[in-house]
């Protein structure tokens, strides 16, 4: 009869996860005995199908998330310039309208996505007015997710042909990521073409190390990124300085650059993306690699289950692929800030399958940004990725597109 | 009026939500309340005793709801900012973490996960957490066997402990788990299927000045069923077999499944140390020759035996900590007055164990005790509810906890039932225990005096004499205040017993000598 591991118990100090009645913790601590109450709650929300779900894929996933999860730590985007869609974007046509979340018709977009598909329309030219824009839009465009082409774009950001995108390349695989430039009215003309000589003669920035600089000077890679606006500018500068363009140009495209950090928000994304789509496709792996809002629906996206996304109604009639900062563990799964932000981040701990050891806290916890959702962690838990988090706190994801990728996974993805 | 509060997404345990229920019911102009988790079978009853439905649609098994009952508009708001408040506290803290895994990433070196969640759950995270390699104690009970039988598979497995299901008490490295006492540490290792049976054993093992290495609670049904085979029982004493800190072990159960008793006894000769055995109710065997292993009459023989074994001395049997000079005093004493109609004894007790060591007792020696559990089908209690002739309950049973939580914990079970059986005139002597420590309430002998009081005073509106007595299980560590606990029962007439046989045995003697006439006035 094997006892040595009791023998070990009776060495070791007794330290103890108590499920259910609070005062036998309380009593452990009293006997200055360490004691952990858990936050239990009916796992999956007490359903028995999910219960079930759970029970089946149980352990069998760990190797596979391990990898999963390892190949998103390898990634190392580096940005390498810029283009317009139809020439970068593999896939692109001039009459496809890249859109964000998961796959929509026109019929069912909201307005703030519709609008954003009139205006791309009215930018290419392919129609005059508005209603000609809308009448196209109904049956003479190609709607496609950004996911599906290496892209993302924020809020209601579609990308058309001719729409600028920031390059970004794995280092070791080459594999790209897109994300719209978006220049806007005060931009200068040549923005794009400017910024795009500059990266080429520099030479690519390692946007990996940008982050975690920038996450250890309080950026969060999401909706805080002075720290990383400024270290960009930094990098970008001499070269863009040396550039035989009109000085006025040179001085117009840095003004921009300093005129708001939210441009920084686009490489963040572009980053993430290109960390994350290396790990699409990994067999028997509950990681999440996308998540995504057309304003209609939110969805995900993982490894084990190829190009299905799951679905649920949209927390909020904003579209966008923001989340794929959260995804890769940026935004309020690192912003670490304040006491409910680290509470924040010890919420994600739970649901992830990794920590960063390049992207690391700012502040009293050095460890490292929770990356890898792991979809079985979510359901169990019912704790959601916390997504965003503007003056109407984190964006919360339907839990059931979590619940119906986890039946897909214990039917098919194993 | 009645009106509900429903709390989504907010799961509290059972134990809370029933002292919730009492604090709001205790609340003036409350005439119900109650507390629970909005489970298809708790909306139904709620709609049941007439809640408004509408405000009941739509909430789930994880939504918390409170129902209230109240005179008016102003006390219905009362109790709900009440129970605000109250939920508000319990709330666990925003980082905690919700999920085993989660908590075990997030803290090294844990090594026991403690589980007391409704049966269906807890299975299944007993199973996750030996997986962990985590040892387990499982306070739930009413888990299927087939369950049990199980974890207790993959426990030997894993080498690792399972105590339990229905294991609620241990003491691990000299920290009390669940329902323990704040007793010494030292040689003497206990291996028990029963809570306040190991309770009563380490409290008397530290009155005794000696001390406990490890207190190793198995659950009820370890020893009882053959199809668990005493798993927890045989890896525990291998395990204390080879602690050096152990030098006697202590093995307590309610009378084991045929064949396992020997094997009980087996793994002791094996284990070599010097051994006490104690099944509760069963008189003890002859020492064998040559054998390590003694065997105890009772639980304060077994503390005792234990520790004279520890101390390499012989054991002196003894069934009185007084001079019987004094014993005869009490008798003397406590049999004067008593009318001719009270001819019985009425057990009121918190502890399974020690009940069972009662009744048990006072069967063999005066007769037809009713209790719960008596073997003899003609000595059953019939009512639960109602004690007749002899009776012994224990109402810490199934059937009283049901909707309330254990009389260890809110002592109203027990005091209700004292109270509404004061005019019965057959009483002749009430017996009592009195469990301190974790977990119990935290002044059981001041919630009782009164009740015991009262059923004194009932005696003496008639003209008799009731003679009460108790015992105490805790040691002078206890929050309780060991001390202060005698005192008040001692303050409302009882005799106070240093052990529950004691208390027990005197009672025993009580009845012996009402039985010869010796009650006469």
């Amino acid at each position: 009869m094997n006892v040595e591991p009791i023998l070990g118990l009776f060495r070791q100090e007794l330290t103890v996860l108590n499920l259910g009645l609070s005062a036998f913790a309380e009593n452990l601590r009293a006997n200055g005995a360490e004691a952990v109450q858990l936050a239990w709650k009916p796992p999956a929300g007490g359903g028995r199908a999910m219960l079930e779900a759970l029970d089946r894929i149980g352990d069998q996933v760990e190797g596979a998330n391990r990898r999963a999860a390892g190949i998103i730590l390898a990634g190392r985007p580096m940005l390498v310039g810029l283009g317009a869609a139809l020439d970068a974007v593999p896939g692109m046509t001039p009459a496809t309208v890249l859109h964000p979340g998961p796959p929509i018709a026109w019929a069912r977009m909201g307005g703030p996505l519709r609008a954003a598909v009139v205006a791309g329309l009215l930018r290419e030219g392919l129609a005059r007015t508005g209603e000609e824009a809308a009448a196209l839009a109904s049956g003479g465009v190609r709607f496609a997710p950004c996911h599906d082409h290496q892209a993302v774009a924020p809020a209601a950001g579609v990308i058309t042909a001719g729409t600028p995108v920031w390059i970004v390349a794995d280092a070791a695989s080459g594999r790209r990521a897109f994300c719209p430039l978006a220049p806007d009215a005060g931009s200068p003309a040549g923005l794009a073409r400017v910024l795009d000589r500059a990266l080429r003669t520099r030479g690519p920035v390692d946007l990996k190390a940008l982050l975690a600089q920038a996450l250890s000077m309080g950026d969060d890679g999401r909706d805080r990124n002075r720290a990383a606006a400024s270290l960009f500018i930094r990098a970008l500068a001499p070269a863009l300085a040396g550039l035989d363009e009109p000085g006025e140009l040179r001085a117009g495209v840095l003004a921009w650059l300093d005129a708001g950090d939210g441009f920084f928000l686009r490489l963040s994304m572009a980053a993430c993306k290109c960390i994350l789509d290396p790990a699409r496709g990994v067999a028997g792996s509950t990681v999440v690699v996308a998540m995504a809002c057309n304003g209609t629906e939110f969805g995900i996206r993982v490894a084990g289950l190829g190009d299905r996304w799951f679905t649920g109604p949209a927390p909020a009639e904003d579209p966008g692929d923001a989340a794929v900062a959260e995804t890769a563990g940026l935004g309020s799964f690192c912003l670490a800030t304040s006491q409910d932000a680290l509470q924040c981040t010890a919420r994600m701990r739970q649901i992830t399958a990794a920590e960063d050891p390049c992207w690391t806290l700012f502040g009293p916890d050095p460890r490292g940004a929770p990356t890898g959702i792991d979809l079985r962690k979510v359901v169990e838990t019912g704790i959601l990725p916390a997504i965003g988090a503007g003056a109407a706190g984190p964006v919360k994801p339907p839990l059931s597109s979590f619940r119906e990728a986890l039946a897909a996974f214990a039917e098919n993805g194993l | 009026m009645k009106q509900t509060l429903v709390r989504q997404d907010s799961y509290f345990d059972s134990v809370f939500l029933m002292l919730l229920g009492r604090e709001l019911r205790s609340l003036p102009g409350v005439a119900e309340a109650s507390a629970v988790m909005a489970t298809g079978a708790n909306l139904d009853l709620l709609r049941a005793l007439g809640w408004p439905g509408e405000d009941l649609a739509g909430a789930g098994p994880d939504d918390l709801v409170v129902a209230v009952d109240g005179a008016d508009a102003a006390a219905l708001e009362r109790a709900l900012e009440a129970a605000q408040r109250l939920l508000a506290r319990k709330r666990a803290p925003a980082g905690a973490p919700a999920s085993l895994a989660a908590a075990a990433a997030a803290t090294p070196g844990a090594n026991l996960a403690v589980i007391s969640l409704p049966a269906g759950h807890a299975v299944r995270e007993a199973r996750k957490a030996l997986e962990m390699g985590l040892h387990v104690l499982l306070f739930t009970d009413k888990v299927p066997l087939a369950d049990e039988i199980a974890l207790k598979a993959l426990s030997r497995e894993k080498g690792l402990l399972m105590m339990g299901p229905d294991c609620g008490t241990a003491i691990i490295n000299g920290k009390p788990l669940c329902f323990a006492n704040a007793v010494s540490r030292g040689p003497v290792g206990v291996v028990g299927a029963s809570g306040t049976g190991i309770q009563e054993v380490t409290c008397l093992v530290d009155r005794f000045r000696s001390g406990i290495s490890q207190a190793i609670g198995t659950g009820a049904r370890d020893l009882k069923s053959a199809g668990v085979g005493g798993s927890t029982t045989l890896m525990a004493i291998e395990a204390l077999a080879q602690d050096d800190d152990t030098n006697v072990i202590v093995v307590v159960s309610k009378p084991p499944a045929r064949d396992l008793a020997a094997r009980v006894v087996e793994a002791l000769e094996a284990a070599g140390k010097p051994a006490v055995v104690h099944f509760v109710g069963l008189e003890p065997e002859p020492p064998r020759p040559g054998s390590v292993v003694c065997y105890a009459g009772n639980l304060e023989e077994a503390a005792a035996m234990a520790v004279a074994l520890a101390e390499g001395r012989p054991y002196q049997p003894r069934v009185f900590s007084l001079p019987p000079a004094e014993i005869e005093a009490i008798l003397e004493r406590e049999t004067r007055g008593l009318l001719p109609a009270q001819r019985f004894l009425r057990g009121y007790y918190t502890g399974g164990t020690l009940a069972d060591e009662a009744w048990m007792l006072l069967h063999r020696r005066i007769g037809a005790v009713r209790a719960l559990n008596q073997a003899d089908p003609a000595c059953v209690l019939a009512d639960p509810r109602v004690s007749v002739g002899h009776t012994v309950v224990d109402l810490g049973d199934d059937r009283f906890t049901a909707s309330r939580p254990h009389p260890m914990i809110d002592p109203g079970t027990r005091t209700e039932r004292i109270l509404a059986e004061l005019d019965d005139p057959g009483i002749a002597v009430a017996l009592v225990d009195v469990v301190l420590g974790y977990g119990s309430h935290q002044d059981p002998a001041g919630a009782l005096a009164p009740a015991l009081a009262a059923l004194k005073k009932a005696a003496r509106r008639r003209g008799g004499h009731l003679p009460v007595l108790a015992s105490i299980t805790g040691t002078p560590r206890d929050f309780q205040n060991l001390a202060g606990q005698q005192a008040a029962l001692e303050a409302a007439g009882c005799v106070v017993l240093p052990s529950n046989h004691q208390a027990a045995m005197l009672a025993a003697l009580l009845l012996e000598r009402l039985e010869r006439g010796g009650g006469a006035p």
